[in-house]
């Protein structure tokens, strides 16, 4: 019974087709099948943030979703968010801003910040932090990352 | 970690939906999965067969009919928070789906898998017992209503027959200008809270015509504290009436667990039933 799907996803805007076990999970797909090992896996029950992904542009947590899901759809992962080599203005500004340390948190706070930021182009520090509520980093303390956010979106407006 | 093995159906359709759940031995409803598919990858859920239902279009809208709000079970907890209708006219919902999760898990999240998993402190089942609302199931025999003060049939249990599937929710808005509140204690912001409030009210000339209060996380379903309403029904509000009220909601039977006692439930159940019904009657007052 260990029944398997071809599936047809846009990763990062490049056409891929593969065959997946149906209880392969889309962070284990996009890491393990499709070597975009940006995606990181840490607590693997929707808790830490870390695998968080954009499905057609929505964020959300690849441990929880089936691969299969995905079928159809776009997903773009923290590879994807630079564009031609010049890093995503939220991406500089995280390096501009000591956003990350161990690195571990950061591709699920980059993705999750890409959606709020486009909603919302000039949040309050607060709004940042309700946010990446999501989102558990062990070595910032987060003061960076909300800097690095809050930088980002002034660029952006700019 | 990964899922124990099962065989996967992805209809597109209701009946096709209800057909597999009639036909399949063990099988198990995917709505968001931000519940089933952490118990699938800790393995503390081991259905044979998965039925999706992330692909049946139908079951996903949000309705107005007349002075209804009619949503479909798949619409997600997203597509809630920012419906300019539910904000308007339903703000306790809006309120209380702002503290469902976080945003990406209320990207995926929907109502109908919230109101079935109906964790005992889960914000929008809450909001279904302080809103009367009605549910719509559908199975093998037809669609039927719920109200939904018979929907849990047990802990985390809904009263759905073999073959059922919850397809809407329906909740009749409350007068144009009344007053509410959804508040909640957690340790942590998303998290699902130790007691939750949530109070609605309709007053006029000084008095409180209509009361809603409910309490939920203090027993398996959310509770409504009809003594409460029944005192607040009439009364003229005041601070000394928000205090007496929370007192008679310190004395409901309340579960105990591990991280909290009896007592500390009593305590959040009496000071968040006060509160809410003094935020509620505020915003009477600024309506």
């Amino acid at each position: 019974m260990s029944e398997s799907r071809r599936i047809n996803v846009t990763v990062n805007g490049a056409p891929r087709e593969a065959e997946v076990p149906v209880r392969l999970t889309l962070a284990d797909f996009l890491r393990h099948g499709l070597e975009l090992t940006g995606t990181h896996v840490g607590c693997e029950h929707g808790v830490c943030g870390a695998c968080t992904v954009l499905l057609d542009g929505r964020a959300v947590r690849s441990c929880l979703l089936l691969a299969v899901q995905a079928n159809g759809r776009a997903i773009t992962t923290v590879e994807g968010l630079a564009t031609n080599g010049a890093l995503h203005p939220l991406q500089e500004a995280f390096r501009e801003h000591h956003g990350l340390q161990c690195g571990f948190c950061t591709p699920g706070m980059l993705t999750t910040l890409v959606e709020f930021l486009r909603e919302n182009p000039d949040p309050t520090a607060d709004e940042v932090r309700v946010a990446i509520s999501g989102n558990l980093c062990r070595c910032t303390g987060y003061h960076g990352i909300v800097d690095a956010a809050l930088a980002a979106a002034k660029r952006q407006r700019a | 970690m990964k899922p124990p093995r099962f065989g996967y159906h992805d209809p597109e359709t209701v009946p096709e939906a209800i057909s597999l759940l009639e036909r399949l031995d063990n099988a198990r409803l995917l709505a968001g999965g931000q519940s089933l598919m952490p118990m699938l990858n800790m393995r503390l859920a081991a259905p044979d067969h998965l039925i999706d239902l992330n692909r049946v279009a139908e079951l996903s809208y949000i309705k107005e009919a007349g002075d209804v709000l009619v949503i479909g079970a798949m619409t997600r907890q997203r597509d809630v928070e920012f419906d300019a209708r539910i904000r308007s006219r339903c703000p306790l919902m809006h309120e209380a789906v702002l503290q469902v999760g976080h945003r990406q898990t209320r990207n995926r999240g929907t109502v109908g898998g919230s109101l079935c998993q109906l964790d005992p402190s889960a914000e929008l089942v809450a909001v279904a017992a302080a809103m009367d609302a009605v549910v719509t199931v559908q199975g093998p025999k037809g669609a039927r209503d719920i109200t939904f003060s018979e929907f849990p049939a047990g802990l985390m249990t809904p009263a759905l027959r073999e073959g059922e599937l919850l397809t809407s929710v329906r909740f009749a808005q409350w007068r144009k200008g009344h007053g509410h509140a959804f508040i909640e204690f957690a340790r942590r912001h998303g998290d699902f809270a130790i007691v939750s409030a949530a109070a609605l009210l309709e007053e006029d000339g000084g008095k409180i015509t209509r009361a809603s209060l409910t309490l939920g996380g203090i027993a398996p379903a959310p509770v409504r504290v009809t003594a409460a309403e029944k005192a607040l029904t009439g009364a003229t509000p005041s601070a000394a009436l928000f205090r007496d009220v929370g007192e008679i909601c310190r004395k409901l039977d309340v579960m105990e667990d591990v991280h909290v006692t009896a007592a500390y439930r009593r305590q959040l159940a009496a000071v968040l039933s006060r509160r809410a019904l003094e935020k509620a009657h505020e915003r009477v007052a600024a309506n």
